[in-house]
């Protein structure tokens, strides 16, 4: 990142911004509403917010208001709005859901609080050595600027009814779409799945994936991504509606496949398509795989921006987001099925436990279905090939 | 005395409308102006220049975007004002001008992001005509991979406006037709020969529509600009301008924020250019017409015309009712696949628990709906008063301040407005919503109220003068009461304006206030129709009940006076 070794290691070091001790910021947290800036889409999300605003309520007197975004950028916009304004403080964001870009964003716009996780006492259940999946977002250190809440892997679903064998690898997909033009999309890349998508066949077929580590070159990137267009060009025709429209995200796409215009959906979730059998939302004959290869995985992150009102309620909300009770209640198919962010091995034996005795489902997938989890690109290669897919599908 | 005091009422009105209404729109707009050439210090943009309209120019599918805007926002509103028309024409004389409003009140109540969420259930080759019909008809075990919703020419986007802008438009005729010997000339037509179609689209017509270009002008303005129906039915790959911008309002990169403003700028320039171009259009259409009077044929073209609209009206008709039916379906349904016709299991669960989901929504819903219209309406009233005690009709340049608002693309002010009112201390949230929403709905109260104002019969007031009954006793005791059916119907149709308003509550509210409107779009991009079902129905029945309201509320009220008088 742009901060020299120093000052990082000075952040590092840095007590908390105004030496607050835990205690302090639970008593000036209690009777804060946090307006948690988090994506609506997603009814089983909300629904987890509004058992934590409760439980929260209960436990430290904090109550989560939750701002549900069709968007996350939208929370960026108004904070940028805000800093142009000359507010401070009193924002009208305190907590935001966050990744990869936006995150990045908004950090190099110093438009972030912290660093604050390592105030957070449920941080000691994280693996927060160096380049852990806990401290890098999309290869972005977080330097303590975000806190964990969960866990994504992309996960390809089909309807078993209408599709026997699936592709199990990013070319087979291509031939598999060949076969059965029309019947398979993906969202659009300028939404976060697609590019996801798009981000996971670039890691399956580029001639030296460890590239993407590093942030795109010039000179490297015609070479990597080539492969890519090559089999994105033949990919399209077949397409449903010829690739000349595309569902605006996942939730759309599972939509889809629920009405049986196409036979696959995708989702950053593992359990998504098992939560959505259970709601009603897909037929009980789909199920859930990785590609042979393995899958990108990264966790998803909370932020408290710079100007919060409500900056110890966040605190509190973030730290109690990372209790183990939580995480395990998160990962109940029947509530959430989002996965645990935190290291098993810090937990207790009864911790443990509460994870080992959660339900399952057929729709779920296994740890063999999910294989290994291969790391996000560096984001400058999300942002570079999701213009060039954009130029390229407007054209 | 009253007039000087009506004098003073009117500078006070004046000065409200100026400060309330004029005052913002233009601050936006030179926020906005100020950021499509370079200046916003919030992303570090200090300098003037043309780079954000490079930026804009460099954008891929620009282009696209913009021969689509103009495309679904002039072919909606041409082909909405001729279907209303001809309909005019077949309904003048069948039904009564109040049936006829009457009938036309759910489709004018119901927002456009519930028509266009509705539409899409019923019209997408996975929707309901194509669950009725297959796989009986049709063969389809799966829907077939045909691109309806969302399709790329825009026709969706503009049969959705259609659903909402042909209601619209036969209610502003409905009153034009007041204004003008309808009858006579029909009848003058008659006895020169002419079957009564021809006699509606040679005489009529000429007469009927230029006392209707101005609200032609508001829909052509909304269409270019309309962002809700084009996210949920219009194409998705380039967008139209409008939604493209909004995109880039709210992208995550903060520099497309410069571009965005260059393009509220070029909508508005987008805007213009379609009412030059409509305006053109009309003397090439007055000149043609002059030729086709002039010919003085006796033909049967018009009647089969007028045949020909009433059917597709009546498909339009069929349509809307289906589409708002569909959300009410969806709402209890649990499981419905294709090709089914109808829900394979039912369930109340999205209506269950209202508190952590749609029961907020209503509430902020109708508490900024009441208390928009109910300033609108008051500061209608006090400019209406204001202009009897001054004793003055209405200037020009007065009704044009009142349909600003609607003229200038709300996109082009409301991201500027919004960074203006933080500038000034005034936090996003329910008070600025409120006062974003009462811009768009004081001009419709006002166009609604003014003429049934007018229209009151003077010898009322003058007797009560006679009976020494001073200007406030006239106001309270004599016209309000007498006007309390116009008065209520513009209460009513305030109210529906406020509940579909979308981008002011995105951009004024800083999210914080969740509407039904702004709910039932997010909802529609999810994959969950049930909800969505709910928070549309919802959002269609709050309106539809306002003017419910509106319509027995006086009856109720004369009823009491006659039971109390008898």
């Amino acid at each position: 990142m742009r901060l020299s070794l120093v000052a990082l290691i000075a952040l590092g070091l840095a007590s908390p911004a105004l030496g607050e001790t835990w205690e302090e910021t639970l008593a000036a947290a209690r009777g804060q509403t946090v307006y948690w800036n988090a994506w609506g889409g997603d009814k089983r999300t909300n629904d987890f917010i509004a058992w934590a605003s409760g439980a929260l309520e209960a436990q430290y007197g904090v109550a989560i208001r939750q701002v549900k975004l069709s968007d996350t950028a939208e929370a960026v916009t108004r904070v940028v709005a805000e800093k142009a304004a000359g507010q401070t403080e009193g924002g009208a964001v305190d907590l935001i859901w966050i990744n990869g870009a936006n995150f990045q964003s908004m950090k190099e716009a110093g438009l972030l609080y912290g660093p604050f996780l390592q105030e957070l006492p449920n941080a000691r259940y994280l693996d927060l050595s160096e380049g852990s999946a806990a401290t890098v977002d999309f290869t972005i250190p977080t330097e303590g600027y975000e806190s964990p809440w969960r866990l994504a892997r992309f996960v390809l679903t089909y309807d078993g009814a209408r599709v026997e064998t699936p592709p199990r690898s990013m070319a087979a997909l291509g031939d598999w779409a060949a076969a059965h033009p029309g019947r398979f999309t993906h969202p659009t890349a300028a939404n976060f799945m697609g590019a996801t998508f798009l981000k996971q066949a670039l890691i399956e077929l580029a001639p030296d994936p460890s590239v993407l580590q590093s942030p795109a070159s010039d000179a490297g990137y015609e070479a990597a991504v080539a492969p890519l267009w090559a089999w994105y060009d033949a990919l399209r025709p077949n397409l449903w509606h010829g690739g000349e429209g595309f569902p605006e995200n996942e939730s759309v796409l599972q939509q889809m496949l629920n009405d049986g215009e196409v036979d696959f959906a995708m989702a950053f979730d593992p359990a998504a398509a098992a939560a959505a059998v259970e709601r009603g939302l897909l037929p009980d004959t789909v199920r859930s795989y990785a590609p042979d290869a393995g899958s990108i995985g990264n966790i998803s992150f909370v932020a408290i921006p710079f100007n919060a009102a409500h900056r110890e309620g966040a605190m509190v909300v973030a730290n109690f987001l990372l209790d183990p009770a939580v995480q395990a209640h998160a990962q109940d198919i029947t509530v959430l099925g989002s996965y645990s962010v935190l290291d098993p091995t810090k937990l207790d034996a009864a911790q443990q436990a509460a994870f080992a005795a959660l339900p399952s489902s057929p729709a779920l997938p296994s740890n063999a279905d999910l294989g290994r989890t291969l790391a996000e690109p560096h984001p400058s290669w999300m942002t570079r090939i999701v213009e060039d897919w954009t130029r390229r599908s407007t054209e | 005395m009253t007039a000087a005091d009506g004098r003073w009422m009117r500078l006070c009105v004046l000065g409200i409308v100026l400060a309330g209404l004029v005052l913002p729109i233009v601050t936006g707009l030179w926020q906005t102006g100020r950021a499509a050439f370079g200046h916003l210090p919030a992303v570090g943009a200090v300098s003037i220049s043309l780079d954000p309209w490079r930026a804009l120019a460099a954008l891929p599918g620009l282009w696209r975007s913009v021969a689509l805007s103009l495309w679904t926002g002039v072919g909606s509103t041409a082909l909405s004002l001729l279907l209303a028309l001809a309909l005019a024409g077949v309904l003048n004389g069948r039904l009564s001008a109040g049936r006829t409003a009457r009938l036309l009140a759910p489709a004018l109540a119901a927002p456009h992001a519930a028509v266009a969420i509705g539409l899409a259930y019923v019209i997408a080759p996975s929707g309901w005509i194509a669950r009725l019909l297959s796989p009986w008809a049709t063969g389809w075990q799966v829907p077939p991979d045909v691109a309806i919703v969302h399709d790329t020419a825009g026709l969706s986007l503009i049969l959705g406006l259609m659903v909402k802008e042909v209601p619209f438009f036969l209610l502003v005729l409905l009153s034009a037709q007041g204004q003008i010997a309808v009858r006579a000339s029909l009848a003058a037509g008659r006895a020169l020969g002419y079957g009564a179609g021809t006699a509606w689209w040679k005489l009529v017509v000429p007469q009927l529509y230029p006392l209707i270009r101005l609200p032609v002008f508001v829909v052509l303005s909304f269409a270019l600009s309309v962002v809700d129906m084009a996210m949920l039915l219009g194409p998705s790959n380039p967008p139209t301008l409008a939604v493209a911008m909004t995109r880039w309002f709210l992208a995550a990169e903060t520099r497309l924020i410069l571009p965005a403003s260059a393009a509220a700028f070029l909508l508005s320039g987008l805007v213009a250019a379609a009412i030059a171009l409509w305006l053109a259009g009309e003397r090439a259409v007055a000149a043609l017409g002059r030729v086709w009077l002039r010919r003085g044929r006796r033909g049967r073209v018009a009647e089969r015309g007028l045949v020909l609209a009433g059917a597709v009206g009546a498909v339009l008709a069929a349509l809307a009712a289906a589409a708002l039916a569909s959300l009410l379906v969806w709402s209890v349904a649990w499981r419905w696949s294709f090709p089914d016709a109808w829900p394979e299991s039912w369930s109340l669960g999205a209506w269950m628990r209202p508190a952590a989901g749609w029961g907020p929504a209503v509430v902020e819903t109708a508490r900024t709906g009441v208390v928009a219209t109910l300033l609108s309406l008051a500061l209608a009233i006090a400019w209406l008063e204001s202009e009897d005690r001054a004793g003055l009709g209405r200037a020009r340049w007065a009704e044009a301040l009142i349909y600003l608002p609607l003229i200038v693309p709300q996109i082009a002010f409301l991201f500027g407005l919004s960074i203006a009112l933080l500038g000034v201390g005034l936090p996003a949230g329910a008070p600025a919503v409120i006062w974003g929403h009462a811009l768009f709905v004081f001009p419709y109260v006002m166009i609604a109220l003014s003429e049934s104002w007018r229209a009151l019969d003077p010898r009322l007031v003058r007797s009560a003068a006679a009976l020494g009954a001073g200007p406030w006793r006239r106001l309270v005791a004599v016209k309000l009461p007498v006007l309390s059916r116009p008065i209520l119907t513009a209460a009513a149709i305030g109210f529906a304006v406020s509940v579909a308003q979308y981008l002011p509550t995105l951009f004024l509210g800083a999210g914080r206030v969740a509407t039904l409107t702004t709910e039932a779009v997010t909802l529609a991009s999810g994959s969950d129709r049930r909800i969505t079902g709910v928070y549309a129905v919802l959002q269609a029945a709050l309106p539809f009940a306002a003017y419910l309201l509106a319509l027995l509320l006086p009856a109720a009220m004369r009823r009491r006076r006659g039971l109390a008088a008898s």
